[in-house]
This record gives structure tokens, sequence and C-alpha cells, in this order.
């Protein structure tokens, strides 16, 4: 599973991981995110993260 | 060396303040300065000549004049800038025109945040544990990302043990004394918290992270120097400004209660002022602020020092009164921790002010162990007798909480 990067502030999805604190069970892909997902660090949408390179 | 009427102040052997007090600015971005503000900026004078931070732009003219009171300004080598809000970097293209410098250090985000506002600036990008030497000592970045900007980060000097810290530790508040020890405690304890609580308090997790792993770090920091307001050169007054961010962001609750409405032909005024004699006879401090004569930053400062925040407003068009939507739209952004609270409200038929107050205070995590109020038209002496009953229940709750 891919790691994606937020392109304002930098922060890292790790699917492994996912956002449990925003409720994102550890095991979810990035692509699998609902959209009103958010960046946890700076709150910009999934449009404005990359894959990680 | 050009006479000017603006000198710089020496502030440790190798560090001069370049920066401008900004005594009349009222309204920082809908943040009310009802004491103005100040831009720090901060010349360094060793092998490489450093500017640290700009000013806003107006200021630029009245910083390069302060700077060449020490050194021909052509004659800087670096500029860090630490943070690309206008505040801090809108003087940069001007400086930089002016002075050519060998190189611009900024984050990695900063770098990109200042070519989004100013165009292509060859900013070199820098991350926590980079330095450069300048000389006698190095400059050692460290990334405080979102404390508040995605590029914010401070820079640390070890020649003379500074810490520039950006944002972080300061307060809008103007004044030709440029220390904290030179104020009154309480002003900086009250300018500080609101400094905090309206552009920090949404980051509150990272700041505990920040200051958790700040000792860890291994920095000796003889003196904090914020962008803006008075500066810290005690170890005696940097910890206690660490020790108030500490407070600030743990958001404990307080047994202090704010009441704020907005209110059209009174009725929902009337509601106000008897939930806060409820508040006040269970002995609880409160304060009371009519939207239409308080601004939205004031509000805030005291929603962040209130255990118990009550909002009421009318119902206009079907809506809360606008001015209570200004506020909670505010409020809810900077996400305030561990409050109780309560809705409350006057309409004339369909009362949907009081309900979407209690909406917008559920959406931020806010307890509300009693039900909004919705009074028609004039609240009745029995609906006055209940909001008040109502909030002395809410300021007994309070006081079990603080415990
Ligand atoms: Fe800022
Ligand atoms: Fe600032
Ligand atoms: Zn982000």
């Amino acid at each position: 599973m891919k790691k994606y990067v937020c392109n304002i502030c930098g922060y890292v999805y790790d699917p492994e991981v996912g956002d449990p604190a925003n409720g994102i069970a550890a095991g979810t892909p990035f692509e699998e995110l609902p959209d009103d997902w958010c960046c946890p660090d700076c709150g910009v949408g999934k449009d404005d993260f990359a894959p990680e390179e | 060396m050009k006479e000017t009427v603006f000198g710089a102040v020496r502030i440790s052997e190798h560090v001069w303040w370049v920066g401008a007090a900004d005594w009349n600015v009222r309204n920082f971005h809908g943040y009310l300065t009802d004491r103005g503000s100040s831009y720090n900026a901060f010349l360094i004078v060793d092998e490489k000549v450093t500017l640290i931070d700009a000013v806003k732009a107006p200021f630029t003219k009245e910083m390069l004049d302060r700077v060449a009171s020490v050194i021909d300004p052509e004659k800087i080598d670096y500029i860090v800038s630490n943070h690309s809000e206008p505040d801090h970097s809108g003087g940069l293209p001007e400086v930089i025109a002016a002075v050519k410098p060998e190189k611009v250090f900024a984050s990695v985000i900063g770098a990109k945040t200042l070519a989004a506002y100013y165009g292509e600036l060859n900013v070199t990008p820098v991350k926590t544990g980079d330095t450069i030497s300048i000389g006698s000592g190095n400059l050692a970045f460290v990334d405080t990302k979102m404390l508040h900007w995605p590029d914010s980060m401070v820079t640390y000097y070890d020649a003379d043990k500074l810490l520039f810290s950006q944002d972080a530790f300061g307060m809008h508040l103007a004044g030709s004394m440029m220390w904290a020890d030179e104020y009154d405690k309480s002003l900086l304890e009250y300018e500080a918290r609101k400094y905090f609580a309206n552009i920090i308090n949404l980051q509150a997790p990272k700041v505990l992270a920040l200051l958790d792993s700040l000792p860890g770090l291994g920095l000796d920091i003889q003196m904090v120097l914020p962008d803006h307001g008075p500066m810290w050169r005690t170890q005696e007054d940097i910890a206690w400004i660490l020790s108030l961010y500490r407070d600030f962001a743990e958001q404990k609750p307080r047994p202090r209660a704010l009441v704020a409405y907005a209110t059209m032909w009174h009725s929902t005024g009337i509601l106000a002022t008897a939930f806060a004699e409820g508040v006040r006879s269970a002995g609880v401090e409160v304060h009371l602020a009519d939207l239409a004569e308080n601004d939205r930053s004031s509000i805030m400062t005291h929603v962040a020092y209130s255990g118990l925040i009550a909002f009421g407003a009318p119902t206009m068009n079907n809506q809360m009164f606008p001015a209570m939507a200004d506020t909670l739209c505010y409020v809810k952004g900077l996400k305030p921790q561990n409050k109780l609270g309560f809705a409350f409200g006057s309409c004339g038929w369909s009362g949907e002010g009081a309900k979407q107050i209690s909406a917008e205070l559920e959406a931020m995590g806010v307890e509300q162990p009693e039900k909004f109020i919705q009074v028609k038209y004039m609240p009745t002496a029995d609906e006055l007798t209940a909001i008040r009953d109502c909030g002395k229940r809410l300021a007994e709750q309070l006081l079990e909480k603080c415990k």
C-alpha cells in the first residue's frame, strides 16, 4: 500500500497506521479514505495529496 | 553609517533588534489589537551578517534604517525567514532586492510559501537538524509545522544562546520597552492568553508535544525572542511563559463562565442576564458580552478562559442572528476543549436560533448537559426563572468538573 504526502504541510498518510484519531482504521488504503477526509495537520482535502516518491 | 531617526537596540553580544512597533494597528486580520503590535526582526553581526525575519511591508524602510544604524545593509549575507505570513515576510522582497544577500533560508514549506506570495526568491530550504555556521556561532533550525502555519520554524543561535521563536511566545503589544521584565505581568499574561486563544489554540496538542520535546533538544536558551511584543531575557520569565503556554494548551476547565449573546429587541439580552445571574448565584465568576459591542477575538479570549460557555441569539429570517454565526464559526475553528456549553434565544415564530447554536456547540464537542432554551417574543417571568436556574445548575456542574 502506497503512502501519500500532503502537498501543503508534508504530513504523510501511512495506510499501515491509518488515522485512528479521525476514525480511520489501520490498513485503510489512501484510495479508500472517505471523500471528506482531510489532512489531520493542516486540514486540506485528499486532492492536495500525492503518492510518496 | 547612515544617520536616520531609527536606531537599533542591542540585545546580546552579536545581536540587535531592528524591528518596528505598529502603534496604531487595531485590526490585525480581524483580531482586535487594542494595544497595537510590533514586528520584531533581528540583525546578527557575525562573520556572516544575518537578518532574522523581516517586518510588515509598510515598515521595511524603518527596519533597513535600523540595520543601517549598525552596519551597511548591503553587508547582510544571510536572511532567515522563520515564518512566511506577511506580517514578517511582507518586507522580504524589498530587502532582498536592496541587499542582495548570498542566501535566504526558510523551511521546506516556507520556501514554497514565499514563492507563492512573492515569486521566486531563491530560498534555500532547511529542516530540523540542519545547522549553518555564521562565524563565531551556528544557526540551528527546528521545524514547528502548524505552529501556527505549515511553514513555521524557529532558529537557535548558539553563540549568544538565543531562540528566535517567530510567533510563538509573542503577543500583540506595541511598546518602547523591549523586555518582558519591563512590563506588568498581568498585562503580559492577558495579551499572551489572547494571542494564544486567537492564533494558536487549534494547535494546542502540537504545542504540548513541542513543550515536551524542548528539553530533549538540549538547547541552552538564555533569551527567547518572539516576532511580536516584548522579549524574554531572564530564566524566570522564560520559565513563566513556557508554563503559561502549557496551561493555555492544556485547556483545563476553569470556574468561570462566558455568556455571549446577540439581541434584536432585547429579549435574548434579558435571557442572557437571567442566565448570568444564575451562574453568579452559584459563586462562579461570569462575564456577559453583547456581540454588537464585543469583537470576536475578545469573545474567543473569554471562551479560552472559561469552563462554561453560553451562547444566545434571536432567530432572524429562519436563521440564528448573523453576528452569532460569525462568532461561532470563528470559535469553532479555534477548537476549544473541555467546555460545558449552553444555547438559548428568543424568536418570533420559527425558532431556529437556539437550535442552530446548540448544533454548532455539538459539532465543536462542547458538552451540553441542559437542553437549549427557546422563548417566543418576550420571556415570561417563569421562563426567566427557568433560565436562571439552568445557569445555576450548570455553574454547579462546572464547579464539580473543576475539582
Ligand atoms: Fe503568523
Ligand atoms: Fe505574526
Ligand atoms: Zn497537510
